[in-house]
């Protein structure tokens, strides 16, 4: 059950880092905390006057299905504004099964966390971290 | 002499279950130990011929279940070696510490001391700091050295004539250490400080004897302890008991109610207001009595070989690191390492693909965590009816999760 959860493309995404790191200035910055757990994910975005974002950077001290999260995110989420940001979240929402769809890429690789619920907070914390950081 | 783990495992129906096609592997029991038979058939015996509440009915279910409650209570004094008089039964752990920062705690002073250390649970941190919010006691903290011990030489420096209780884990939760209790309790007489043990991890491997230990108050979980959820305990010296004011107000723990005034009950219903967790109280009973048939030394050397071949194994497999003393010596069967290149949740959910329940994260102990900058661990934690299949399948797991998640 497990197994199919670590499936390659999550190992692949997490191991990527793509985005991990700092920005030298950021415009805004948020930190979540997975009480729980106590995963830690931070991020960071640069945005232009019209509020998309043209930098983004995290920094993830959780489990691999976070750090895999965080890294799809910043695969796709340069250019976006706040409700291209939230398209993408609905990727995320449909491929661990909170919302009905089919899930857009990177984020299918997540489907198998719709069996465990408890890591469905895992994939979803760097959006929430990402939701302070533009609010 | 040798310990007939086979016989014990037959007592616990859950380890010869199937589930999702896996045997039960439970290594997780400082979170829950599992239940015997004799607790389950406790409760249903509570549940099926006595029914009804206690204390104050005059039917005959009534003095049924009053009689089981207050002989459950007994069960839990002879366990721990002290009379039932003494013995307070709570929700829990958790709510026995809160009983004690809100009551005993009462009686403290803006400037009085209570002193810690960083490896406590989050059940014996938070409820002190709540303490300090209301009545402006300060809180001092014993340092955890580099194996997971609290740091005894620390003491001389740490407690002062203000400190009036010294609050601590008999065994870390985390690490597996047992605490010099001796040492403790002859530091805090130097100062009359009292002293409590956060008995939640101690309790599950045998009888205790209180009065010899020398302290003043002792608090266990039941269902860490082969019992139901929902009951604890708390054990208090007498005249400590008899000081403290009520915690929670309501019916049972009173003496004479008027709106003019009120009076209490003595110890041990003063604190034990409104209907008690009945059924919960007398599975603990018989999980203590369940306790007391064990051969302890024998279970025990069980659980120590058991922790042996664990350190031996995880030592085999490259990026392994035991986080707590490295010898048997000193220790319980809570053993915590790290997996370098791993998160502990991934090898958790690792191991549940091989049936092994382990627990991983910061075990309610992120001030221990934050101290050696970890983001968690993951923690095995055994019970006598643990066995080498269980180890071996561990073992097997996290080496697989050292050659696929790094």
């Amino acid at each position: 059950m497990s197994d199919q959860l670590y499936q390659d493309q999550i190992v692949a995404l997490a191991k990527a880092r793509t985005g991990a790191g700092k920005l030298t200035s950021p415009t805004k910055s948020a930190r979540r905390d997975n009480p729980l757990c106590g995963d830690r994910v931070t991020i960071e975005v640069a945005l232009d006057g019209e509020g998309r974002i043209v930098e983004f950077a995290h920094q993830v001290r959780g489990c691999l299905l976070c750090q895999a999260s965080a890294s799809a995110l910043a695969s796709v989420v340069v250019g976006r504004d706040a409700s291209g940001v939230a398209a993408v979240r609905h990727d995320a929402e449909q491929a661990v099964g909170r919302e009905a769809g089919e899930p857009g890429e990177p984020f299918s690789a997540f489907a198998p966390v719709a069996a465990h619920k408890s890591r469905q907070e895992c994939v979803m914390l760097p959006f929430e971290a990402l939701k302070d950081a533009l609010s | 002499m040798t310990f007939d783990v086979a016989a014990v495992r037959r007592q616990f129906p859950i380890l010869s279950k199937i589930i999702d096609g896996q045997p039960v592997h439970y290594l997780d029991n400082g979170a829950s130990a599992l239940t015997p038979m004799a607790v389950l058939d406790a409760v249903n015996h509570y549940e099926t011929t006595s029914r009804s509440n206690v204390l104050r009915g005059v039917h005959r279910l009534a003095e049924r279940a009053t009689e089981a409650y207050e002989g459950a209570r007994a069960r839990v004094g002879a366990f721990l070696g002290v009379p039932a008089t003494e013995i307070v039964f709570t929700g829990g752990c958790t709510a026995a510490i809160n009983l004690v920062a809100y009551s005993y705690g009462s009686l403290l002073r803006p400037g009085d001391r209570i002193l810690l250390s960083e490896l406590e649970h989050h059940s014996n941190i938070v409820p002190w700091q709540l303490l300090r919010s209301r009545s402006g006691i300060e809180l001092d903290t014993l340092p955890v050295t580099i194996d997971g011990r609290i740091d005894l030489d620390a003491l001389p420096r740490l407690i002062k004539p203000e400190t009036k209780l010294i609050s601590l884990a008999h065994i870390s939760n985390v690490t597996g250490a047992l605490l010099d209790v001796r040492a403790v309790v002859d530091a805090a007489r130097t100062v009359d400080a009292k002293v409590m043990l956060d008995g939640a991890q101690r309790a599950p491997h045998g009888p205790l004897d209180l009065p010899s230990l020398g302290v003043d108050f002792y608090v266990f979980a039941g269902h860490k302890a082969y019992g139901p959820n929902g009951i604890g305990v708390l054990w208090a010296k007498p005249e400590l008991l008899d000081a403290m004011p009520p915690f929670h107000g309501g019916g049972s723990m009173i003496g004479r109610v008027t709106f003019a005034e009120t009076t209490w009950a003595p110890a041990p219903r003063r604190f034990e207001a409104g209907t008690p967790p009945i059924g919960p109280a007398i599975g603990l009973g018989a999980a203590c009595d369940w306790m007391q048939s064990l051969d302890w030394p024998s279970a025990h050397a069980h659980e120590m070989a058991l922790v042996q071949r664990l350190m031996d194994g995880l030592q085999q497999i490259d990026g392994t690191k035991i986080f707590g003393p490295a010898s048997l010596q000193g220790r319980y069967p809570v053993v915590s390492f790290v997996l370098e290149g791993v998160h502990p949740h991934d090898i958790a959910q690792t191991l549940d693909s091989f049936g092994v329940a382990v627990r991983a994260g910061h075990h309610c102990a992120q001030p221990l965590m934050d101290r050696f900058d970890l983001d968690g661990t993951t923690r095995v934690s055994m019970a006598p009816y643990n066995d080498n299949t269980d180890i071996d399948a561990l073992l097997v797991g996290v080496a697989h999760a050292a050659r696929t998640l790094r």
